[in-house]
């Protein structure tokens, strides 16, 4: 069964289409990665899925749920997407850690301020944040930041910052963890560390979906590849057939580019 | 000089009252400037087109022509032009005016900077804030509220210790303080007249609170340099 489907997905700036027509799904604990050049809809197309924009066209499901229908506007309140957020997590390209919160507080936050919103916390406050924080420095401990956890964001490098920005993500437990570009703000020699706890992440089999300039990795990681190219999807299947055997040309032209650097 | 030292205590006494004046007209400046400084700079940053646009018109106004003009005209014009003097007589009367044309002004000044401050913490805040399912409410207090306060600070300090000299422009409609408190002593006051010294003596006054300010506000600065 699906974790997540996406049908006929259109979405326009003014005048310019930047999605046209997209449809994929993806199945409970494969890693998607999508690739494609700058410009492509790759970023526009997980900030649909984010509700960090709205399609004009399309329907998302997640478990079945219908998330989003474009024709129908009662999946469009705002009150109610916050809740469907959730299904999602999103790693930005830019970390956009809060940079008045240590790394701890910064992967707390969020769960803090949903736990408050449930009708024990009053009574059983101290136990349950006292819960919060066990699992924020457990994932801080599995993205080898157990010795920065008291650290600010100007205090760390861009590939610890980007791995508390994952950890931050984590917490709230989301069904699909999405990547946006996750490695290209950081330093060439940063990237490695980043991109690793990504790998184990897929290893662990938790459901991601990567858009990424790393064409090693994302052959690595992923479990089923997209190509985009001007808002639609070109070419999509295995790893090694797209990257290897590629069906249509553009895909081949795209892939010499970028292996000749 | 030992004439100095007779009449000080006579002097020193004159100008407290009248630094008790320009005091007052800096609080009061500050409490209304600051929350209507916001209205206006929401105002400006409004979706609403006549709304923003009434809001840019009156900044432009207020921030293109002289205090002092506003001053004498929010004074006078309502008694001498209008027939209504909505300002009530009396040092009460002036203060009011003058409290008035100050709050304006500095809102005005402060929406400019409010603005820049909200726009100048990056969208990518907001949007972390709502894909880890928060409120917009606490978006703003939880995340971007501190963020901004961090940005003004040091603009506003500017401002607020500009706002302590420019309380001196309400001698133009003889509000009682310091300066004019000073002044009097020219004329002839308290049996002393011809003095020019009590009015240059003024300026310690000034020197000594912008004093205490700059180190307060840059007290506030370094607390919040905790974070970039």
């Amino acid at each position: 069964m699906s974790i997540l489907e996406a049908e006929h997905i259109c979405k326009s700036f003014n005048r310019t289409k930047v999605l046209k027509d997209i449809s994929f799904s993806l199945e409970k604990g494969q890693a998607l990665s999508i690739i494609g050049s700058s410009g492509s809809g790759k970023t526009t197309l997980l900030r649909c899925l984010n509700f960090l924009e709205t399609p004009d066209k399309g329907i998302i499901r997640v478990n079945d749920e219908i998330l989003f229908d474009a024709e129908d506007p009662s999946t469009r309140l705002e009150a109610s997407i916050r809740k469907k957020r959730l299904h999602f997590g999103l790693v930005f390209q830019s970390f956009n850690l809060f940079p008045q919160y240590t790394a701890l507080r910064n992967v707390m936050l969020a769960r803090e301020l949903l736990a408050s919103e449930q009708p024990d916390y009053k009574a059983r406050k101290k136990e349950i944040l006292e819960e919060i924080r066990v699992q924020a420095e457990t994932l801080l401990d599995q993205m080898g930041l157990a010795n920065r956890k008291d650290n600010y964001p100007h205090q760390l490098s861009g590939g610890q910052c980007q791995r508390v920005a994952i950890a931050r993500a984590l917490a709230l437990q989301p069904d699909i963890l999405c990547f946006d570009e996750p490695t290209s703000a950081l330093d060439p020699e940063l990237t490695g560390e980043v991109l690793r706890v990504i790998k184990e992440l897929a290893d662990e089999n938790t459901t991601m979906v990567i858009v990424t300039h790393e064409m090693a990795f994302a052959r690595d990681v992923a479990d089923h590849v997209i190509f985009m190219d001007d808002g639609s999807i070109v070419e999509q299947g295995e790893p090694m057939q797209v990257f290897e055997h590629p069906k249509e040309e553009r895909t081949r032209q795209f892939l010499q580019r970028f292996t000749q650097g | 000089m030992g004439q100095i030292m007779e009449q000080m205590p006579i002097v020193v006494d004159a100008l407290n009252i009248g630094f008790l004046q320009t005091l007052k007209l800096f609080f009061v400046t500050l409490i209304g400037a600051f929350p209507l400084g916001l209205v206006i700079a929401f105002g400006s940053m409004s979706r609403f087109g006549p709304l923003k646009y009434f809001s840019k018109f009156v900044v432009w106004i207020i921030r293109g022509t002289p205090l002092m003009i506003q001053l004498l005209i929010i004074y006078y014009f309502p008694g001498l032009v209008l027939h209504t003097p909505i300002w009530g007589g009396g040092e009460s009367g002036r203060f009011l005016a003058a409290a008035f044309s100050f709050v304006l002004n500095y809102a005005c000044y402060f929406s400019e900077i409010y603005r820049g401050g909200i726009q100048g913490v990056p969208i990518g805040q907001e949007e972390a804030g709502l894909v880890l399912g928060m409120t917009r409410r606490q978006i703003f207090f939880k995340i971007t509220l501190l963020q901004m306060i961090k940005r003004i600070v040091p603009p506003m300090s500017n401002e607020i210790i500009t706002l302590v000299k420019d309380t001196s422009l309400a001698r133009i409609i003889a509000l009682q303080e310091i300066i004019w408190a000073g002044q009097a002593f020219m004329k002839g006051s308290h049996g002393i007249s011809g003095a020019i010294w009590p009015l240059f003596f003024t300026a310690v006054y000034y020197l000594i609170f912008n004093g205490i300010l700059t180190l307060l506000l840059g007290r506030l600065e370094r607390r919040l340099d905790y974070f970039r």
